[in-house]
């Protein structure tokens, strides 16, 4: 989907090589721009403090020009409910942009027995008198300007770097509450004006919290209440450049602070890709993803973001930690990159990265997979990864979720088409006599050179038909992973109508993956009714990625909040509920979002007491003062 | 919160329980054949699977869990694989149920004709019918019915039937089986057989455990099994076995299913049918081999009235609250679920505390007759004229008087008492004893036990002349014991103010922690003869006092127990109650201390006990018959064996051999007889 989001918008992956040839074209004719292309490593951002919004460069320092405050991603595309009670979407960046989808409404409402008339609006405008005056270390700040890296104690400034996208941070936004936020923010352009603020924040002990995309559901990125000091939000967005590409070792060097899309993007520019791309890509961060041991969809072929990273550089209060050379792999003791990642901002920032490049590929097809039952479904994905023959993505949704995906459907054009899905439908259900309310959809892409996609493909539906699943087409794959980009748009929808949702997910060995789904979506549905929530919920399921030794699971749960004093609250009982679930069905406690605050409690029970104090003595090691103060993960 | 699902402790007296409905009505006004034929679309578990009894079998021969234990055997005895394999089949046959509809509705037919010429009514709550209709269809169901009769689990799936409910497939000892032609109608009623031991046997272990969770994870049918392990012969409930237990809340604790919902049933007879044949069981005329024929010879003898059947289904119990914050199911994490392992302490003392208090909401559901308190009170009687020696009997209307006020005494404990309240008290005693009328006899206006006189009223064919003072003694103990199964029923609402009435009687002074001493020993005593739950001594004690101090028997004044002035015709019943059980621990005790020889068995125990008790009943030392209830004698043998009194020995030539160890047996004697103060020592050692 990254098409989508940069804006090619074109799903005809045959045409790949062609449209990467004039692309490259477009690049060799464009004058050099050296604050977006790939340029030398020097640092010369204090040159363009003016903050030239580069045609390419996606994310500007004030983020409210382009994104929402309270709500998620670009400000010009949401999704609404039109005159007509139809659902659109709007904007022209996304696949659905501009279309209407006139399923929605019925499903919004029959699922969550919400409706158009009793609406939930978010406060409009970022009310900055509302954001309590900075706490300024007035030596700091002093002793930061005199080196020129940009600086900010805006208020709206500040509320962006204050949250994540958790239900509840959101949720606050929208009602205009406004808790602990940083109180001030800076940016630094490369890896030495990031040593320069490290080293004066531990000289001045200011509190220092990087910043990335934005995009944690961890509650990361929270100031801590009871932090006294100045805090400082170091935001890397604009440590955004390619530093240089290694065609013969095939290795990218970047710098952290730049953005998913725009790491494709440029790199597709030359040819290459990383591959990595987590649903987040839009707006997720290198640093980010090394920070939190960020997984992609595509992780099959390509690796998750621990398989990508060969070097990384991050500035801590001691110092700069870094390996000495680029070896592929090495035995020299516990790998200190794994103290790194997934130290999600605890012990420094992340500045610079080497990371694996590939080819683009040749070819990519989507294709979907229908089940008679999510039994099934799963014993096929279970043996697709036993004969380790697994597509770059596949994932199984469950029944719920194939509604879902159903609902999204835009209007169809052509008599043609309806009477084409109408047949469909018929062939599936009447006359192979699944149920509608128990088949599922497996959605998969493949990705490589032609012949092979081909193969793949026909090796992947041969084990699919051993299990009963029949092929559903190309294009019930693609609306699958569109899922993905637009969900979060799509909570932002149910918010204005009294519906509050979120994800979470876990990992969980083979042998559990069916039990942990039916108990985990079972807990949801009790643990509402039980804090009296008046409508059921959405509880439901999809298996995201497949493994050797077992599967990640993305859990949905989103309800109707009319007649809660306290939907929060209630929320937040229900996921701890469902997070205790999770765990005593052998579930991990986090594949990819991480620990952050939010899932602190049972750090201890996941890594035992021994862990706990291994990963408290790197911290006391490394940052003794808790310069990076955020406290996350202990 | 979990504990007041099952049964709240604090407050006996508010509990508001459902109403009856009699199935034999209908029958007695609409055809048996249309009602043995008609529709039948029970509500099935939501999450079904529909299969056959054959696909669950090669369901369960292909399981992981059955295939890991047979590699396992293969590796350890050498033999091959499909030998084993063949083995589990053959294994899986002879257990196997073969549960269908057409059977169902040949027991839907004769049952009827049957039920409507013994019982005059059989009552069951429709409420509890309606939660359990929810239940089946949103869980795993476990039915765990009391077991008082052969009739049990016949008559629960008569219920069932009539209510349209999932019929369930119910574990059955192997003795069943061996009735030929009765056995395979169980079978194909949805009995499965399980054989009483198989204690190392692996394989056994592994295929019956398989088979009934997988019955119950695909929701093919509720479980149903009797947590009494056995039918109690003497109308107590009986400590649970947890085996069973243990398997069916294994795929909850592994998460294999979201929960279990396990259902108390409470059957209560106001007849039994069994009930001199227990008497002469427990006197030791041993147990007569199930046969058909005995079947039918049974049912002959027994073509009278038995009154009227109340069956209650109590509150579902979800074993996910039960487990809430009592097991960590993360335990299970670290190694495949289906390599078997012995459940860890926590486990274990979680499904014993589960079965206990689902034993006790068996207890408390359990409808009580007028006759189960006429029974209690001329037992007393008895006793007490045998000690005066005046005649043991009692005027009609000092019964009905007493009865009156025993009644009000255990609604106020919270009895489920079925009084008809539309007829005079006595009118409800007559109707009662004549019920019972091989048990007691009415002449002029005075009550007695219906004792065979020496020469009188022999049974015709029998020898009248030749009767030795042992035989007329155990003729007498065969009504004595009869009465005590009735008086039995009623314990569990006196038991624990009796405990502390006794405790009050035999501590040595009024002190509340004295007589708290003494509560917790007599309570520690007695855990294998009363369903007591362990751990709950502090909560049984409180719940002892509220009681007789709300009722006015009792005041605590600074610590100090005071005995009001009606309060002595309370506590004298309760001490009463729990007396015969007192004497008869004693009595065993002294028997050890005295009579054992060395290298007494446990097998030899039994016979050796009573005949030292046959000889002080008849020397006039001990006066109370029931004593000779093999079931007391095996109980406190069972508590000086877990108390480490006595001690088995194991292997070796000198299997089953008893040590005693005396002066602990000896001063455990003079506890009970509150000749010894109950020490701080023997409390602790115990």
């Amino acid at each position: 989907m990254a098409s989508n989001s940069s804006g090619g918008g074109s799903s005809d992956r045959q045409r790949i090589a062609r449209q990467r040839l004039s692309r490259i074209a477009g690049h060799l004719q464009r004058p050099a721009d050296g604050s977006s292309a790939i340029v030398a490593a020097e640092c010369k951002a204090h040159g363009s403090q003016a903050d030239v919004p580069g045609e390419e460069k996606t994310v500007p320092r004030r983020r409210q020009e382009i994104m929402k405050w309270n709500g998620w991603g670009y400000s010009d595309s949401r999704f609404f409910f039109n005159k007509k009670g139809q659902a659109e979407f709007t904007g022209r960046r996304y696949r659905l942009s501009g279309l209407i989808i006139p399923g929605l409404k019925d499903w919004f409402e029959s699922t969550f027995g919400a409706s158009l008339q009793h609406k939930t609006p978010a406060t409009p405008i970022l009310n900055s008198s509302a954001v309590q005056p900075p706490t300024l270390n007035e030596a700091f700040v002093e002793e930061l300007k005199s080196t020129g890296i940009p600086l900010s104690h805006d208020a709206e400034d500040r509320v962006f770097r204050a949250h994540g996208h958790c239900l509840h941070e959101i949720f606050a936004l929208r009602e205009g509450k406004f808790g602990r936020v940083p109180d001030m923010v800076v940016w630094p352009n490369c890896h030495n004006d990031v040593v320069k603020i490290v080293e004066l924040a531990c000289k001045h002990n200011v509190c220092l919290i990087p910043y990335g995309g934005g995009t944690s559901v961890s509650s990361a990125l929270e100031c801590p209440p009871e932090e006294t000091r100045s805090i400082v939000s170091l935001d890397t967005s604009q440590m955004n450049r390619i530093l240089w590409i290694d065609e013969k070792n095939l290795t990218a060097h970047v710098e952290a602070g730049i953005v998913g899309q725009d790491l494709e993007r440029l790199l597709n520019e030359s040819g290459y890709c990383t591959g990595h791309e987590p649903d987040s890509m839009e707006f997720s961060s290198l640093g980010g993803w090394v920070a939190t041991r960020a997984s992609g969809m595509k992780k099959n072929v390509y690796g998750n973001i621990e398989d990508l990273v060969v070097h990384v550089k991050m500035v801590t209060p001691q110092g700069v930690i870094e390996k000495s050379c680029q070896g592929p792999r090495m035995s020299t003791g516990p790998d200190v990159h794994h103290f790194i990642m997934g130290s999600e901002g605890t012990l420094g920032v992340v500045t610079e990265v080497t990371m694996k490049i590939r080819p683009m590929p040749e070819y990519q097809k989507y294709g979907s997979v229908v089940f008679p039952n999510f039994e099934q479904g799963v014993a096929c994905l279970r043996e697709v990864a036993r004969q380790r023959c697994a597509p770059a993505s596949i994932r199984l949704m469950d029944n719920e979720q194939f509604k879902f995906g159903h609902a999204l459907k835009p209007q169809v054009s052509s008599i043609f088409t309806s009477f084409l899905d109408g047949l469909k439908k018929f062939y599936i259900t009447k006359f192979k006599g699944f149920d509608p309310n128990r088949l599922c959809v497996a959605t998969l892409l493949f990705e490589g050179d032609r012949e092979k996609v081909l193969q793949h493909e026909k090796q992947v539906y041969d084990i699919a038909a051993k299990f009963g699943g029949l092929a559903a087409g190309e294009d019930n794959g693609q609306r699958g992973y569109m899922l993905t980009f637009v969900i979060a748009y799509l909570r932002d929808l149910g918010m204005d109508y009294y519906v509050i949702g979120e994800s979470f997910e876990t990992s969980v060995p083979w042998d559990r993956v069916l039990d942990i789904c039916r108990n985990v979506k079972a807990r949801i549905i009790r643990e509402c009714k039980d804090k009296g929530v008046q409508f059921s919920p959405l509880s439901t399921c999809r298996v995201t990625q497949t493994y050797d030794a077992g599967a990640c699971v993305y859990f949905y749960f989103a309800f109707n909040y009319r007649g809660l004093s306290d939907p929060v609250h209630v929320y937040e009982q229900v996921e701890h509920a469902a997070r205790e679930e999770i765990l005593a069905n052998g579930g991990s406690l986090s594949h990819h979002h991480g620990v952050g605050k939010l899932r602190k409690e049972w750090m201890r029970d996941t890594i035992s007491k021994v862990g706990m104090g291994m990963l408290k003595s790197v911290k006391d090691y490394v940052d003794p003062n808790n310069i990076f103060g955020n406290r996350n993960l202990l | 919160m979990a504990s007041e699902a099952v049964y709240t402790h604090r407050d006996p007296m508010l509990k508001k329980r459902d109403d009856f409905e009699d199935i034999l009505e209908e029958r007695r006004n609409s055809s048996d054949l249309r009602y043995a034929l008609r529709c039948y679309i029970p509500v099935l578990y939501k999450e079904l699977t529909p299969c056959k009894a054959s696909e669950l079998k090669s369901m369960v021969l292909q399981s992981d869990q059955l295939r890991y234990v047979i590699n396992q055997v293969c590796k350890e005895t050498g033999m091959a694989a499909d030998e084993v394999q063949a083995e589990a089949a053959a294994i899986l046959e002879e257990m196997a149920h073969r549960l269908q509809l057409s059977t169902i509705r040949f027991f839907a037919f004769t049952l009827s004709k049957v039920f409507k010429t013994l019982f005059r009514s059989i009552c069951v709550n429709e409420e509890g019918i309606q939660r359990l209709q929810q239940a089946i269809h949103e869980h795993p169901v476990v039915l765990l019915p009391s077991h008082r009769s052969y009739m049990d689990f016949l008559l629960m799936s008569y219920i069932l039937y009539t209510y349209d409910l999932a019929l369930p497939v119910i574990a059955a000892g192997m003795d069943f089986m061996a009735m030929k032609f009765v056995g395979e109608m169980l079978r194909m009623s949805g009995a499965f057989f399980i054989r009483r031991s198989f204690g190392g046997d692996k394989l056994y272990w592994a295929v019956f455990s398989e088979y009934v969770k997988t019955m119950l994870k695909n929701g093919f049918a509720p479980v149903e099994f009797f947590l009494e392990g056995t039918r109690s012969r003497t109308c107590k409930s009986l400590t649970p076995k947890l085996g069973l237990l243990n398997i069916v809340m294994d795929p909850f604790l592994k998460g294999e299913v979201f929960d279990v919902s396990l259902v108390p049933v409470s059957i209560s007879y106001e007849r039994i049918l069994e009930e001199a044949l227990y008497a002469r069981e427990l006197l030791g005329v041993p147990k007569p081999k199930e046969s058909t024929s005995g079947l039918f010879k049974a049912r002959k003898v027994l073509s009278e009235d038995y009154g009227s059947i109340h069956v209650y289904f109590g509150q579902p119990v979800s074993v996910r609250s039960l487990a809430q914050n009592r097991v960590d199911r993360c335990q299970f994490n670290l190694i495949p679920r289906h390599i078997p392992r012995k459940p860890g302490e926590d486990i274990h003392s979680f499904v014993n505390d589960s079965a206990y208090r689902l034993v006790r909401a068996q207890e408390e559901n359990m409808v009580l007759k007028p006759w189960v308190l006429l029974a209690s009170l001329l037992l007393q009687n008895h006793h007490q004229m045998q000690v005066a020696e005046q005649k043991q009997e009692m005027a009609l209307d000092e019964l009905t008087e007493q009865a009156v006020w025993l009644r009000d005494l255990s609604r106020q404990y919270g009895a489920f008492l079925h009084w008809p309240d539309h007829v005079s008290p006595s009118e409800a005693v007559s109707s009662s004893l004549s019920l019972h009328r091989g048990l007691v006899r009415i002449s002029e206006g005075r009550v007695q036990l219906a004792f065979e006189q020496a020469g009188g009223q022999t049974r015709p064919g029998e020898p009248c002349s030749t009767v030795t003072p042992e035989e007329e003694l155990l003729n007498q103990a065969v009504i004595i014991l009869s009465c005590a199964s009735y008086r039995n029923q009623a314990l569990h609402i006196f038991l624990r103010p009796a405990l502390l009435a006794s405790a009050i009687h035999t501590a040595s002074s009024s002190n509340k922690q004295e007589v708290y001493n003494s509560f917790s020993f007599l309570r520690n005593m007695f855990s294998n003869e009363f369903i007591l739950c362990p751990g709950a001594t502090v909560q049984d004690f409180e719940e002892a006092c509220y009681l007789l101090v709300k009722t006015g028997a009792l005041q605590i004044n600074q610590q100090e127990f005071v005995v009001t002035e009606r309060g002595h015709r309370t506590l004298g019943f309760l001490t009463r109650m729990l007396d015969p059980f007192l004497q008869g621990y004693q009595v065993v005790c002294r028997f050890l201390c005295e009579d054992a020889t060395e290298g007494l068995t446990e097998k030899q125990f039994v016979p050796a006990v009573r005949k030292f008790i046959i000889r002080h009943i008849l020397t006039g030392r001990l006066r109370y018959t029931e004593v000779l209830s093999s079931d007391l004698q095996k109980n406190s043998l069972a508590a000086l064996l877990r108390l480490g009194a006595v001690q088995k020995l194991k292997g070796g030539e000198e299997q089953g051999t008893l040590k005693v160890n005396k002066v602990m047996v000896n001063s455990l004697e003079d506890t009970l007889g509150g000749k010894l103060p109950t020490q701080k020592a023997v409390v602790a050692r115990l």
